[in-house]
């Protein structure tokens, strides 16, 4: 029964960490129609910035921490500025091209820089375990927990009840609609890929602490599978994305806890293909409907 | 189809060869378009289109289909950028704005086939129109908190007018999806009317309506020249609605203006009847 909770807890930890990457993937995708592939490295450069300001300059957490977030948010609107907003009326497969480009890219920027070496990531969140019972968990673990919990009910008030919150759900229903009505899309955009970046970031400091270290490749796989738990949950949902994350961390934990560790992405990926072929726009995916 | 309206109307010379309503003139047209041309390839879908709209003046673009009648609207909003020719709204020009530039300036449009925000609440659309009047951006929601609060109850108390107006506040929460379709067509209008605009560009208003709710709908276009004081700017092939409420009218064939005038005079007008109201008359 403990190893039960105990993975339970573990799951959430890491479903937390795929639920924030995966909120920058439905976003975007909901409001731009692309599926952003160099958005797992934003998490590896946004972790990077943390051992750089941390671990070598030496900067407070909480300095260092807001140093990366408003730096990977401007990094984002950047990629978006410079790779594919000139593509905003070239086909699908030319942007999604280009963001894998992108995905290169910037792992190649930061081999150049950090080397192809792990780094170690430093320890910020100090916090003692609690123990409930016989189930222990880790003071990073609640931490996580906890800030997912909070972003996710901001960024819910913040789609629902904002100004731009309003434009982004606009944007996302009918682009051309939006802009007649005085919305600037390219702005709509550009917010959203901020925002998208910023919760990387976040996400990056949970996965660097669960994981500890950090090199160039280290964005590629959560990337890939918080894109899965984006399409999972449905994509363009933002609720779909966070049920979809936790979703996908528990199962992949309860299938290395019970079933087999090696076996685990096998059996997520099953999950996903089963859900799809019974469901083929996610949990929560909202039909689409061809208008004629 | 009869031929005795009450209405008619009287246009008087602008500056030179244009015609704009007795009480607009002297002040300065909302809408100035000069030999506006847009060619998609090879094919020319609008050529020398020109118009005066006045400042209150209620204007009628008709002409059969395929005539290039929204392809014009689309050039107005900058949709399509055409590839001759300029407009001026209220005496500026639009030419390298991008939509929602030219939506500030004063234009705003409805569409043939609604495009409402289907999964928003009526409220918020007409609130996603309040939008370029609304003075917050994303820091200032993060940052002031009380102010924004405020703010959004102006704009919530607004947003509750323009629905009033079209006597539909009571559906305010309902997804706009969800209305019936002369509600849908209704609430574009107001989301329309909520970006404050200049002049509004209605494409076929009446389109699916029965006769009671096409009286209402042109009472409403009434009400909203009158009450808003702006310029409104209809495509329309219901011929009662046209000739009842259209001051000036434009017509339109294969991409070309082949008369502009009072309804009167577009009645008898031979090239008219010719190309579109012949058919009417076989009726």
């Amino acid at each position: 029964m403990s190893l039960f909770f105990q993975t339970l807890i573990s799951g959430l930890n890491l479903g937390s960490i795929y639920a924030l990457i995966a909120l920058g993937y439905t976003m975007v995708y909901g409001i731009a129609k692309m599926l952003n592939f160099a958005h797992g490295d934003v998490i590896m450069i946004g972790a990077y910035s943390v051992i750089v300001t941390v671990s070598s300059l030496g900067l407070p957490p909480v300095i260092a921490i807001l140093i990366g977030i408003a730096f990977c948010a401007l990094l984002g609107v950047s990629i978006e500025f410079l790779a594919y907003k000139p593509l905003r009326k070239a086909s699908s497969l030319a942007v999604l091209i280009t963001a894998i480009g992108v995905s290169y890219f910037l792992q190649n920027i930061a081999q150049l820089i950090f080397g192809t070496q792990q780094l170690a990531f430093p320890k910020i969140i100090n916090l003692d375990a609690i123990k409930i019972g016989s189930v222990q968990i880790d003071g990073i673990t609640l931490v996580t927990l906890c800030v997912t919990a909070v972003i996710m009910v901001l960024l819910t008030l913040f789609i629902n009840f904002t100004k731009i919150g309003k434009a982004m759900r606009a944007v996302s229903e009918d682009k051309e609609a939006a802009e007649l009505m005085g919305i600037s899309t390219n702005r709509t955009i550009s917010v959203t890929f901020a925002i998208g970046s910023a919760l990387a970031m976040i996400a990056s400091l949970f996965y660097g602490a669960t994981y500890t270290y950090i090199k160039p490749t280290t964005g590629s796989m959560p990337g890939i599978k918080a894109f899965t738990a984006a399409v999972f949950g449905g994509i363009g949902s933002i609720p779909g994305a966070m049920l979809g994350g936790i979703m996908l961390g528990i199962i992949e934990q309860y299938s290395k806890a019970y079933i087999s560790t090696t076996m685990s992405d096998a059996i997520v990926f099953g999950v996903l293909i089963l859900v799809l072929l019974v469901k083929p726009t996610g949990l929560l995916g909202k039909k689409i409907s061809e208008k004629v | 189809m009869s031929n005795n309206y009450e209405h008619k109307p009287k246009l008087v010379p602008y500056p030179s060869n244009a015609f704009v309503p007795e009480r607009d003139l002297g002040k300065r047209p909302v809408l100035e378009v000069n030999h506006l041309g847009i060619d998609f390839g090879g094919l020319t879908a609008v050529d020398d289109f020109s118009i005066i709209v006045g400042r209150t003046e209620i204007a009628g673009l008709i002409g059969p289909n395929g005539a290039g009648k929204t392809t014009v609207f689309n050039l107005l909003t900058n949709v399509y950028h055409p590839t001759r020719g300029s407009i001026l709204v209220d005496g500026m020009s639009t030419a390298g704005k991008s939509t929602h530039q030219v939506n500030h300036m004063g234009i705003a449009r409805t569409f043939q086939n609604i495009r409402l925000f289907s999964n928003l609440s009526v409220l918020d659309n007409v609130k996603v129109g309040l939008h370029n009047s609304m003075k917050e951006n994303f820091f200032a929601a993060v940052t002031h908190g009380f102010g924004y609060g405020k703010a959004e109850k102006k704009a919530d108390k607004e947003a509750l007018e323009f629905l009033d107006f079209f006597h539909m506040a009571d559906m305010a929460d309902a997804p706009a999806g969800s209305l019936p379709y002369g509600a849908q067509r209704r609430l574009e209008i107001a989301r329309a009317l909520a970006t404050s605009p200049k002049i509004i560009l209605l494409d076929e208003p009446a389109a699916g309506m029965n006769p009671s709710e096409t009286a209402e709908l042109m009472e409403n276009i009434r009400r909203i020249r009158d009450n808003f004081g702006i310029a409104v700017m209809l495509i329309e092939h219901d011929m009662k609605l046209v000739m009842n409420i259209c001051e000036g009218i434009c017509v339109l064939d294969h991409g070309k203006v082949i008369a502009k005038g009072t309804p009167d005079e577009i009645k008898s007008n031979p090239k008219v009847v010719e190309a579109y109201l012949g058919k009417a008359k076989e009726a």
